[in-house]
Protein backbone atom coordinates (compact mmCIF):
# COMPACT_ATOMS: atom_id res chain seq x y z
CA UNK A 1 0.00 0.00 0.00
CA UNK A 2 1.43 3.36 -1.01
CA UNK A 3 0.08 6.79 -0.17
CA UNK A 4 1.15 9.55 -2.55
CA UNK A 5 2.45 12.91 -1.40
CA UNK A 6 -0.36 15.45 -1.25
CA UNK A 7 -3.02 12.76 -1.32
CA UNK A 8 -5.99 12.44 1.01
CA UNK A 9 -6.11 8.75 1.77
CA UNK A 10 -9.08 7.26 3.57
CA UNK A 11 -8.83 4.22 5.78
CA UNK A 12 -12.29 2.72 6.08
CA UNK A 13 -13.41 -0.09 8.25
CA UNK A 14 -15.81 -1.12 10.99
CA UNK A 15 -15.06 -0.64 14.68
CA UNK A 16 -12.30 -3.02 15.71
CA UNK A 17 -10.94 -3.36 12.18
CA UNK A 18 -7.57 -1.96 13.24
CA UNK A 19 -7.75 1.62 11.97
CA UNK A 20 -6.58 3.28 15.17
CA UNK A 21 -3.92 0.61 15.77
CA UNK A 22 -2.59 1.17 12.25
CA UNK A 23 -2.35 4.93 12.83
CA UNK A 24 -0.66 4.33 16.18
CA UNK A 25 1.87 2.10 14.47
CA UNK A 26 2.50 4.64 11.73
CA UNK A 27 2.86 7.39 14.35
CA UNK A 28 5.48 5.22 16.10
CA UNK A 29 3.35 4.90 19.22
CA UNK A 30 3.09 1.11 19.20
CA UNK A 31 5.30 -1.51 17.59
CA UNK A 32 4.28 -3.32 14.47
CA UNK A 33 3.73 -7.06 14.84
CA UNK A 34 4.93 -7.83 11.31
CA UNK A 35 5.58 -6.17 7.96
CA UNK A 36 7.25 -2.84 7.29
CA UNK A 37 6.15 0.74 6.77
CA UNK A 38 8.03 3.88 5.84
CA UNK A 39 7.02 7.51 6.04
CA UNK A 40 9.03 9.94 3.95
CA UNK A 41 11.64 7.21 3.55
CA UNK A 42 11.96 6.58 7.30
CA UNK A 43 11.22 3.14 8.73
CA UNK A 44 8.68 3.17 11.57
CA UNK A 45 10.40 0.50 13.64
CA UNK A 46 13.87 2.04 13.43
CA UNK A 47 14.51 3.96 16.67
CA UNK A 48 16.59 6.67 15.00
CA UNK A 49 13.97 7.12 12.29
CA UNK A 50 11.09 7.30 14.77
CA UNK A 51 12.20 10.72 16.03
CA UNK A 52 12.36 12.01 12.45
CA UNK A 53 8.93 10.59 11.70
CA UNK A 54 7.43 12.21 14.79
CA UNK A 55 8.78 15.57 13.67
CA UNK A 56 7.24 15.29 10.22
CA UNK A 57 3.80 14.01 11.20
CA UNK A 58 0.84 15.52 12.98
CA UNK A 59 -1.66 13.30 14.78
CA UNK A 60 -5.26 13.94 15.64
CA UNK A 61 -6.08 11.18 18.11
CA UNK A 62 -9.48 9.55 18.42
CA UNK A 63 -9.95 11.31 21.77
CA UNK A 64 -9.00 14.97 21.50
CA UNK A 65 -7.00 14.86 24.76
CA UNK A 66 -6.75 18.60 25.33
CA UNK A 67 -5.49 20.21 28.52
CA UNK A 68 -8.94 21.25 29.65
CA UNK A 69 -7.67 23.61 32.37
CA UNK A 70 -5.51 25.55 29.93
CA UNK A 71 -6.57 28.13 27.38
CA UNK A 72 -6.77 27.31 23.67
CA UNK A 73 -3.66 29.43 23.17
CA UNK A 74 -1.69 27.64 25.90
CA UNK A 75 -2.71 24.23 24.57
CA UNK A 76 -1.11 25.09 21.25
CA UNK A 77 1.79 26.98 22.81
CA UNK A 78 2.94 23.97 24.85
CA UNK A 79 2.78 21.72 21.81
CA UNK A 80 4.81 24.30 19.89
CA UNK A 81 7.39 24.04 22.66
CA UNK A 82 7.35 20.24 22.48
CA UNK A 83 8.32 20.61 18.80
CA UNK A 84 11.07 23.10 19.73
CA UNK A 85 9.48 25.99 17.85
CA UNK A 86 10.79 29.46 18.65
CA UNK A 87 8.54 31.87 20.51
CA UNK A 88 7.84 34.14 17.54
CA UNK A 89 7.21 31.20 15.23
CA UNK A 90 4.81 29.72 17.79
CA UNK A 91 2.94 32.98 18.21
CA UNK A 92 2.47 33.46 14.48
CA UNK A 93 1.51 29.86 13.83
CA UNK A 94 -1.00 29.81 16.68
CA UNK A 95 -2.64 32.99 15.43
CA UNK A 96 -2.77 31.64 11.86
CA UNK A 97 -4.34 28.33 12.90
CA UNK A 98 -6.82 29.77 15.38
CA UNK A 99 -7.94 32.37 12.85
CA UNK A 100 -8.29 29.71 10.15
CA UNK A 101 -10.48 27.65 12.45
CA UNK A 102 -12.46 30.59 13.81
CA UNK A 103 -11.15 30.23 17.36
CA UNK A 104 -8.90 33.29 17.63
CA UNK A 105 -11.51 35.27 19.58
CA UNK A 106 -11.71 32.41 22.09
CA UNK A 107 -7.95 31.96 22.42
CA UNK A 108 -7.89 32.85 26.12
CA UNK A 109 -10.89 30.70 27.06
CA UNK A 110 -10.27 27.40 28.81
CA UNK A 111 -10.42 24.44 26.43
CA UNK A 112 -12.69 22.71 28.95
CA UNK A 113 -15.42 25.27 28.23
CA UNK A 114 -15.41 24.55 24.47
CA UNK A 115 -18.11 22.65 22.58
CA UNK A 116 -17.23 19.29 21.01
CA UNK A 117 -16.76 20.87 17.60
CA UNK A 118 -14.50 23.61 18.98
CA UNK A 119 -12.43 21.05 20.87
CA UNK A 120 -12.03 19.02 17.70
CA UNK A 121 -10.91 22.12 15.80
CA UNK A 122 -8.43 22.95 18.53
CA UNK A 123 -7.08 19.39 18.44
CA UNK A 124 -6.63 19.68 14.67
CA UNK A 125 -4.79 22.98 15.17
CA UNK A 126 -2.58 21.20 17.72
CA UNK A 127 -1.78 18.46 15.18
CA UNK A 128 -0.80 21.19 12.70
CA UNK A 129 1.16 23.45 15.03
CA UNK A 130 4.57 22.37 13.65
CA UNK A 131 3.38 22.47 10.04
CA UNK A 132 3.76 18.72 9.42
CA UNK A 133 4.02 17.26 5.94
CA UNK A 134 1.91 14.25 6.87
CA UNK A 135 -1.26 14.43 8.90
CA UNK A 136 -3.02 11.50 10.53
CA UNK A 137 -6.64 12.17 11.40
CA UNK A 138 -8.41 9.52 13.43
CA UNK A 139 -12.17 9.92 13.09
CA UNK A 140 -12.05 13.73 12.85
CA UNK A 141 -15.82 14.22 12.61
CA UNK A 142 -17.04 11.40 14.83
CA UNK A 143 -19.85 12.53 17.15
CA UNK A 144 -19.95 16.06 15.74
CA UNK A 145 -23.10 17.85 14.63
CA UNK A 146 -23.55 18.34 10.86
CA UNK A 147 -22.39 21.96 10.92
CA UNK A 148 -19.21 21.21 12.85
CA UNK A 149 -18.56 18.17 10.64
CA UNK A 150 -18.83 20.33 7.54
CA UNK A 151 -16.41 22.91 8.97
CA UNK A 152 -13.88 20.17 9.69
CA UNK A 153 -14.35 18.61 6.24
CA UNK A 154 -13.91 21.99 4.55
CA UNK A 155 -10.77 22.58 6.59
CA UNK A 156 -9.36 19.19 5.53
CA UNK A 157 -10.01 20.17 1.91
CA UNK A 158 -8.15 23.43 2.55
CA UNK A 159 -5.22 21.42 3.90
CA UNK A 160 -5.29 19.30 0.79
CA UNK A 161 -4.71 22.45 -1.28
CA UNK A 162 -1.51 22.99 0.71
CA UNK A 163 -0.26 19.67 -0.74
CA UNK A 164 -0.23 17.98 2.64
CA UNK A 165 -0.53 14.22 2.77
CA UNK A 166 -3.55 13.30 4.86
CA UNK A 167 -4.30 9.85 6.21
CA UNK A 168 -7.90 9.81 7.32
CA UNK A 169 -9.38 7.11 9.51
CA UNK A 170 -13.12 7.05 9.27
CA UNK A 171 -16.14 4.83 9.22
CA UNK A 172 -18.23 7.60 7.64
CA UNK A 173 -18.40 6.54 4.02
CA UNK A 174 -20.04 9.72 2.86
CA UNK A 175 -17.17 11.70 4.36
CA UNK A 176 -14.58 9.49 2.66
CA UNK A 177 -16.36 9.84 -0.65
CA UNK A 178 -16.36 13.63 -0.39
CA UNK A 179 -12.80 14.14 0.81
CA UNK A 180 -10.57 11.24 -0.19
CA UNK A 181 -8.62 10.78 -3.40
CA UNK A 182 -8.27 7.09 -2.62
CA UNK A 183 -9.52 4.79 0.08
CA UNK A 184 -8.53 1.46 1.53
CA UNK A 185 -11.26 -0.72 2.98
CA UNK A 186 -10.12 -2.99 5.75
CA UNK A 187 -11.41 -5.57 8.14
CA UNK A 188 -8.31 -6.55 10.11
CA UNK A 189 -6.58 -6.72 6.68
CA UNK A 190 -6.85 -4.45 3.66
CA UNK A 191 -9.55 -5.80 1.35
CA UNK A 192 -9.35 -3.28 -1.47
CA UNK A 193 -7.78 0.04 -2.43
CA UNK A 194 -8.86 2.56 -5.03
CA UNK A 195 -10.52 5.88 -5.65
CA UNK A 196 -14.12 6.02 -4.40
CA UNK A 197 -15.20 6.40 -8.03
CA UNK A 198 -13.28 3.30 -9.19
CA UNK A 199 -14.57 1.24 -6.30
CA UNK A 200 -18.15 2.22 -7.08
CA UNK A 201 -17.68 1.31 -10.72
CA UNK A 202 -16.01 -1.96 -9.86
CA UNK A 203 -19.21 -3.04 -8.15
CA UNK A 204 -21.80 -2.05 -10.70
CA UNK A 205 -20.19 -0.44 -13.74
CA UNK A 206 -21.29 3.03 -14.80
CA UNK A 207 -24.87 4.13 -14.95
CA UNK A 208 -26.72 7.23 -16.03
CA UNK A 209 -30.08 8.30 -14.71
CA UNK A 210 -32.16 10.21 -17.25
CA UNK A 211 -35.21 12.14 -16.19
CA UNK A 212 -37.73 13.27 -18.77
CA UNK A 213 -40.91 15.29 -18.58
CA UNK A 214 -42.78 12.16 -19.68
CA UNK A 215 -41.62 8.64 -20.46
CA UNK A 216 -43.25 6.24 -22.88
CA UNK A 217 -42.23 2.90 -24.41
CA UNK A 218 -40.99 4.43 -27.67
CA UNK A 219 -38.46 6.53 -25.78
CA UNK A 220 -37.19 3.55 -23.80
CA UNK A 221 -37.05 1.50 -27.01
CA UNK A 222 -35.05 4.24 -28.78
CA UNK A 223 -32.33 3.87 -26.16
CA UNK A 224 -32.43 0.06 -26.28
CA UNK A 225 -31.92 0.21 -30.05
CA UNK A 226 -28.55 1.87 -29.37
CA UNK A 227 -27.53 -1.33 -27.61
CA UNK A 228 -27.83 -0.14 -24.04
CA UNK A 229 -29.45 -2.00 -21.20
CA UNK A 230 -32.23 -0.14 -19.41
CA UNK A 231 -32.05 -1.10 -15.81
CA UNK A 232 -34.87 0.59 -14.07
CA UNK A 233 -37.84 2.68 -15.23
CA UNK A 234 -39.43 4.60 -12.38
CA UNK A 235 -41.96 7.37 -12.96
CA UNK A 236 -40.53 9.69 -15.56
CA UNK A 237 -36.95 8.51 -15.28
CA UNK A 238 -34.87 5.47 -16.12
CA UNK A 239 -31.35 4.19 -15.50
CA UNK A 240 -29.09 3.08 -18.37
CA UNK A 241 -25.95 0.93 -18.03
CA UNK A 242 -23.07 2.51 -19.95
CA UNK A 243 -19.39 1.88 -20.51
CA UNK A 244 -18.35 5.44 -21.28
CA UNK A 245 -21.13 7.93 -20.53
CA UNK A 246 -18.96 10.81 -21.74
CA UNK A 247 -19.03 9.35 -25.28
CA UNK A 248 -22.43 7.61 -25.22
CA UNK A 249 -24.64 10.27 -23.64
CA UNK A 250 -24.95 12.58 -26.70
CA UNK A 251 -26.29 9.74 -28.89
CA UNK A 252 -28.77 8.73 -26.20
CA UNK A 253 -30.05 12.29 -25.84
CA UNK A 254 -30.43 12.62 -29.61
CA UNK A 255 -32.39 9.32 -29.70
CA UNK A 256 -34.66 10.46 -26.92
CA UNK A 257 -35.33 13.80 -28.60
CA UNK A 258 -36.04 11.92 -31.83
CA UNK A 259 -38.62 9.84 -29.98
CA UNK A 260 -40.26 13.02 -28.70
CA UNK A 261 -38.71 13.00 -25.25
CA UNK A 262 -37.97 16.20 -23.33
CA UNK A 263 -34.90 15.59 -21.14
CA UNK A 264 -34.98 17.35 -17.77
CA UNK A 265 -31.86 15.93 -16.03
CA UNK A 266 -28.99 13.58 -16.83
CA UNK A 267 -27.02 12.44 -13.78
CA UNK A 268 -24.48 9.73 -13.17
CA UNK A 269 -26.04 7.04 -11.03
CA UNK A 270 -24.69 3.78 -9.72
CA UNK A 271 -23.57 2.23 -6.49
CA UNK A 272 -22.47 4.37 -3.63
CA UNK A 273 -19.27 3.74 -1.71
CA UNK A 274 -21.57 2.44 0.99
CA UNK A 275 -22.85 -0.29 -1.36
CA UNK A 276 -19.27 -1.27 -2.15
CA UNK A 277 -18.31 -1.27 1.50
CA UNK A 278 -21.27 -3.34 2.63
CA UNK A 279 -20.77 -5.85 -0.18
CA UNK A 280 -17.11 -6.28 0.75
CA UNK A 281 -17.91 -6.61 4.44
CA UNK A 282 -20.41 -9.36 3.67
CA UNK A 283 -17.98 -11.20 1.44
CA UNK A 284 -15.04 -11.23 3.85
CA UNK B 1 17.22 12.96 27.82
CA UNK B 2 16.56 16.58 26.92
CA UNK B 3 16.22 18.84 29.96
CA UNK B 4 14.52 21.53 27.84
CA UNK B 5 11.77 19.10 26.82
CA UNK B 6 11.38 17.85 30.39
CA UNK B 7 11.13 21.42 31.66
CA UNK B 8 8.40 22.20 29.12
CA UNK B 9 6.38 19.23 30.37
CA UNK B 10 6.90 20.40 33.96
CA UNK B 11 5.96 24.00 33.05
CA UNK B 12 2.73 22.80 31.50
CA UNK B 13 1.92 20.82 34.67
CA UNK B 14 2.72 23.83 36.88
CA UNK B 15 0.36 25.96 34.82
CA UNK B 16 -2.38 23.37 35.27
CA UNK B 17 -1.78 23.22 39.05
CA UNK B 18 -2.28 26.97 39.33
CA UNK B 19 -5.85 26.26 38.19
CA UNK B 20 -6.26 23.42 40.69
CA UNK B 21 -6.28 25.01 44.17
CA UNK B 22 -6.91 21.61 45.79
CA UNK B 23 -3.54 20.39 44.51
CA UNK B 24 -1.77 23.47 45.89
CA UNK B 25 -3.52 23.16 49.28
CA UNK B 26 -2.64 19.46 49.52
CA UNK B 27 0.99 20.36 48.83
CA UNK B 28 1.46 23.20 51.29
CA UNK B 29 -0.80 22.05 54.15
CA UNK B 30 1.51 19.54 55.84
CA UNK B 31 4.72 21.64 55.61
CA UNK B 32 2.76 24.56 57.07
CA UNK B 33 1.47 22.42 59.94
CA UNK B 34 4.90 21.03 60.71
CA UNK B 35 6.59 24.39 60.17
CA UNK B 36 4.22 26.49 62.28
CA UNK B 37 1.93 24.37 64.44
CA UNK B 38 4.57 22.05 65.95
CA UNK B 39 6.68 25.01 67.22
CA UNK B 40 3.54 26.51 68.77
CA UNK B 41 2.78 23.17 70.49
CA UNK B 42 6.31 23.04 71.88
CA UNK B 43 6.09 26.65 73.02
CA UNK B 44 2.83 25.86 74.80
CA UNK B 45 4.30 22.72 76.39
CA UNK B 46 7.41 24.52 77.59
CA UNK B 47 6.02 27.83 78.71
CA UNK B 48 2.25 27.93 78.95
CA UNK B 49 1.04 24.52 80.04
CA UNK B 50 0.23 23.95 83.72
CA UNK B 51 2.48 20.87 83.57
CA UNK B 52 5.40 22.52 81.77
CA UNK B 53 8.00 20.26 80.14
CA UNK B 54 11.56 20.43 81.34
CA UNK B 55 13.97 22.24 78.99
CA UNK B 56 16.04 19.05 78.71
CA UNK B 57 13.24 17.34 76.76
CA UNK B 58 13.00 20.11 74.15
CA UNK B 59 15.81 18.89 71.82
CA UNK B 60 14.38 15.37 71.69
CA UNK B 61 10.93 16.69 70.87
CA UNK B 62 12.26 18.99 68.17
CA UNK B 63 14.13 16.10 66.57
CA UNK B 64 11.03 13.88 66.76
CA UNK B 65 8.78 16.55 65.23
CA UNK B 66 11.24 17.17 62.42
CA UNK B 67 10.82 13.54 61.22
CA UNK B 68 7.48 14.70 59.88
CA UNK B 69 9.35 16.47 57.10
CA UNK B 70 10.44 13.05 55.82
CA UNK B 71 6.96 11.57 56.32
CA UNK B 72 5.50 14.63 54.56
CA UNK B 73 7.97 14.24 51.74
CA UNK B 74 6.74 10.68 51.24
CA UNK B 75 3.09 11.62 51.12
CA UNK B 76 2.85 15.13 49.59
CA UNK B 77 4.00 14.30 46.03
CA UNK B 78 1.19 11.73 45.89
CA UNK B 79 -1.35 14.50 45.31
CA UNK B 80 0.53 15.95 42.38
CA UNK B 81 1.98 12.77 40.89
CA UNK B 82 -1.43 11.06 40.90
CA UNK B 83 -3.05 14.04 39.24
CA UNK B 84 -0.19 14.48 36.82
CA UNK B 85 -0.30 10.90 35.55
CA UNK B 86 -3.76 9.48 36.22
CA UNK B 87 -5.39 12.88 35.55
CA UNK B 88 -3.68 13.08 32.20
CA UNK B 89 -4.56 9.46 31.49
CA UNK B 90 -8.22 10.25 32.25
CA UNK B 91 -8.19 13.31 30.00
CA UNK B 92 -6.58 11.15 27.29
CA UNK B 93 -3.96 13.85 26.82
CA UNK B 94 -1.00 11.48 27.07
CA UNK B 95 -1.40 10.00 23.58
CA UNK B 96 -1.01 13.27 21.62
CA UNK B 97 1.97 14.16 23.81
CA UNK B 98 3.53 10.76 23.14
CA UNK B 99 3.20 11.43 19.39
CA UNK B 100 5.59 14.41 19.65
CA UNK B 101 9.35 13.99 19.23
CA UNK B 102 9.88 14.01 23.00
CA UNK B 103 11.33 10.79 24.36
CA UNK B 104 9.64 8.71 27.06
CA UNK B 105 12.52 9.73 29.33
CA UNK B 106 11.88 13.46 28.67
CA UNK B 107 8.22 13.08 29.63
CA UNK B 108 8.98 10.95 32.68
CA UNK B 109 11.62 13.43 33.84
CA UNK B 110 9.21 16.34 33.27
CA UNK B 111 6.52 14.58 35.27
CA UNK B 112 9.04 13.84 38.03
CA UNK B 113 10.17 17.49 38.15
CA UNK B 114 6.60 18.76 38.28
CA UNK B 115 5.64 16.32 41.03
CA UNK B 116 8.85 16.86 43.01
CA UNK B 117 9.66 20.54 42.79
CA UNK B 118 6.61 22.06 44.47
CA UNK B 119 6.55 19.62 47.43
CA UNK B 120 10.31 20.01 48.00
CA UNK B 121 10.06 23.81 47.89
CA UNK B 122 7.08 23.64 50.28
CA UNK B 123 8.98 21.29 52.62
CA UNK B 124 12.11 23.47 52.62
CA UNK B 125 10.00 26.59 53.20
CA UNK B 126 8.25 24.75 56.02
CA UNK B 127 11.59 23.69 57.50
CA UNK B 128 12.88 27.29 57.49
CA UNK B 129 9.75 28.38 59.34
CA UNK B 130 10.16 25.38 61.67
CA UNK B 131 13.78 26.17 62.53
CA UNK B 132 13.15 29.90 62.94
CA UNK B 133 10.12 29.43 65.18
CA UNK B 134 11.69 26.64 67.22
CA UNK B 135 14.79 28.79 67.82
CA UNK B 136 12.59 31.75 68.70
CA UNK B 137 10.60 29.74 71.26
CA UNK B 138 13.48 27.72 72.78
CA UNK B 139 16.39 30.20 72.72
CA UNK B 140 15.51 31.56 76.17
CA UNK B 141 14.96 28.09 77.68
CA UNK B 142 17.97 26.36 76.14
CA UNK B 143 20.31 29.33 76.19
CA UNK B 144 21.44 28.68 72.62
CA UNK B 145 20.01 28.36 69.11
CA UNK B 146 19.20 24.69 68.50
CA UNK B 147 18.95 25.13 64.72
CA UNK B 148 20.54 24.73 62.26
CA UNK B 149 22.20 21.45 63.20
CA UNK B 150 23.31 18.19 61.57
CA UNK B 151 20.08 16.47 62.50
CA UNK B 152 17.89 18.79 60.45
CA UNK B 153 20.57 18.65 57.73
CA UNK B 154 20.17 14.86 57.54
CA UNK B 155 16.38 15.26 57.62
CA UNK B 156 16.51 17.72 54.73
CA UNK B 157 18.76 15.33 52.83
CA UNK B 158 16.40 12.39 53.36
CA UNK B 159 13.20 14.38 52.61
CA UNK B 160 13.75 15.03 48.86
CA UNK B 161 14.90 11.42 48.44
CA UNK B 162 11.70 10.21 50.10
CA UNK B 163 9.77 12.56 47.79
CA UNK B 164 11.61 11.22 44.75
CA UNK B 165 10.88 7.64 45.74
CA UNK B 166 7.24 8.59 46.31
CA UNK B 167 7.00 10.02 42.76
CA UNK B 168 8.54 6.89 41.27
CA UNK B 169 6.19 4.64 43.23
CA UNK B 170 3.30 6.80 42.00
CA UNK B 171 4.34 6.31 38.38
CA UNK B 172 4.07 2.57 38.91
CA UNK B 173 0.77 2.90 40.83
CA UNK B 174 -0.66 5.22 38.15
CA UNK B 175 -0.23 2.57 35.49
CA UNK B 176 -2.75 0.42 37.32
CA UNK B 177 -5.25 3.05 38.51
CA UNK B 178 -8.12 4.53 36.57
CA UNK B 179 -9.00 7.51 38.75
CA UNK B 180 -7.05 10.15 40.61
CA UNK B 181 -8.60 9.45 44.02
CA UNK B 182 -7.74 5.73 43.98
CA UNK B 183 -4.19 6.57 42.92
CA UNK B 184 -3.87 9.08 45.77
CA UNK B 185 -5.32 6.68 48.32
CA UNK B 186 -2.98 3.91 47.23
CA UNK B 187 -0.05 6.31 47.06
CA UNK B 188 -0.66 7.45 50.64
CA UNK B 189 0.07 3.88 51.78
CA UNK B 190 3.65 4.64 50.82
CA UNK B 191 4.03 6.76 53.96
CA UNK B 192 3.29 3.80 56.25
CA UNK B 193 6.92 2.59 56.47
CA UNK B 194 7.97 6.12 57.46
CA UNK B 195 5.28 6.35 60.13
CA UNK B 196 6.44 2.94 61.32
CA UNK B 197 9.95 4.30 61.57
CA UNK B 198 8.69 7.33 63.52
CA UNK B 199 6.76 5.13 65.94
CA UNK B 200 9.75 2.80 66.30
CA UNK B 201 11.90 5.77 67.24
CA UNK B 202 9.28 6.95 69.75
CA UNK B 203 9.19 3.59 71.55
CA UNK B 204 12.97 3.25 71.44
CA UNK B 205 13.23 0.50 68.80
CA UNK B 206 15.11 2.80 66.49
CA UNK B 207 17.33 5.75 67.31
CA UNK B 208 16.74 8.67 64.98
CA UNK B 209 20.22 10.13 65.29
CA UNK B 210 22.30 11.86 62.61
CA UNK B 211 24.08 8.64 61.58
CA UNK B 212 20.88 6.61 61.23
CA UNK B 213 19.23 9.42 59.32
CA UNK B 214 22.17 9.55 56.92
CA UNK B 215 21.92 5.76 56.50
CA UNK B 216 18.18 6.20 55.85
CA UNK B 217 18.97 8.82 53.19
CA UNK B 218 21.46 6.42 51.58
CA UNK B 219 18.91 3.61 51.63
CA UNK B 220 16.28 5.89 50.08
CA UNK B 221 18.75 6.90 47.36
CA UNK B 222 19.53 3.24 46.59
CA UNK B 223 15.85 2.23 46.52
CA UNK B 224 15.11 5.28 44.34
CA UNK B 225 17.64 4.14 41.77
CA UNK B 226 16.07 0.66 41.68
CA UNK B 227 12.54 2.02 41.52
CA UNK B 228 13.55 4.44 38.75
CA UNK B 229 14.18 1.48 36.44
CA UNK B 230 10.81 -0.02 37.29
CA UNK B 231 9.14 3.37 36.69
CA UNK B 232 11.03 3.83 33.42
CA UNK B 233 9.97 0.38 32.23
CA UNK B 234 6.38 1.22 33.18
CA UNK B 235 6.46 4.62 31.51
CA UNK B 236 6.88 3.62 27.89
CA UNK B 237 4.69 4.69 25.00
CA UNK B 238 3.50 1.22 24.19
CA UNK B 239 2.86 0.31 27.84
CA UNK B 240 0.89 3.50 28.40
CA UNK B 241 -1.25 3.11 25.30
CA UNK B 242 -1.90 -0.59 25.45
CA UNK B 243 -1.53 -1.72 29.06
CA UNK B 244 -2.35 1.26 31.29
CA UNK B 245 -5.92 0.82 32.43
Amino acid sequence: MHVEEGEVFGFLGPNGAGKTTTVRMLACLVSRSSGTATIGGYEISNRADQQKIRKMIGLLTENVGLYEELSAYDNLDFYGRYYKMGERNRRERIQYLLEMLGLWDRRDARAGTFSKGMKQKLAIARALIHDPQVLFLDEPTANLDPEASKTIRDFILELKKENRTIFLNTHLLDEAERICDRVAILKTRVITIGSPQDLRRSLSGRKVKIQLQRVDDSMVESVRKLGHRIEDVTGNSFVVDLKEPEKENPAILRALQGAGGDVVFVTEAGSSLEDVYLKLMREV
Amino acid sequence: MDIGNAWNVALKDFKIYTRKPSVIYATVALPLIVGAVFPLILDYSLHKSAKALSAARAPGLMDAFSIWFVIGAAVIPTAIASYSLVGEKMQKSLEPMLATPMSDGDILLGKTISALLLPVVALYAGSISYMALMDYFTRGTLGYYYYPNWHIGAILLAAPLAALLSVEVNVVISSRMTDVRSAQQTGVLFMLPFIGLFLASEVGLFVMNDTNLTILAGALAAISVGTFFVAKATFQREEILTRWR
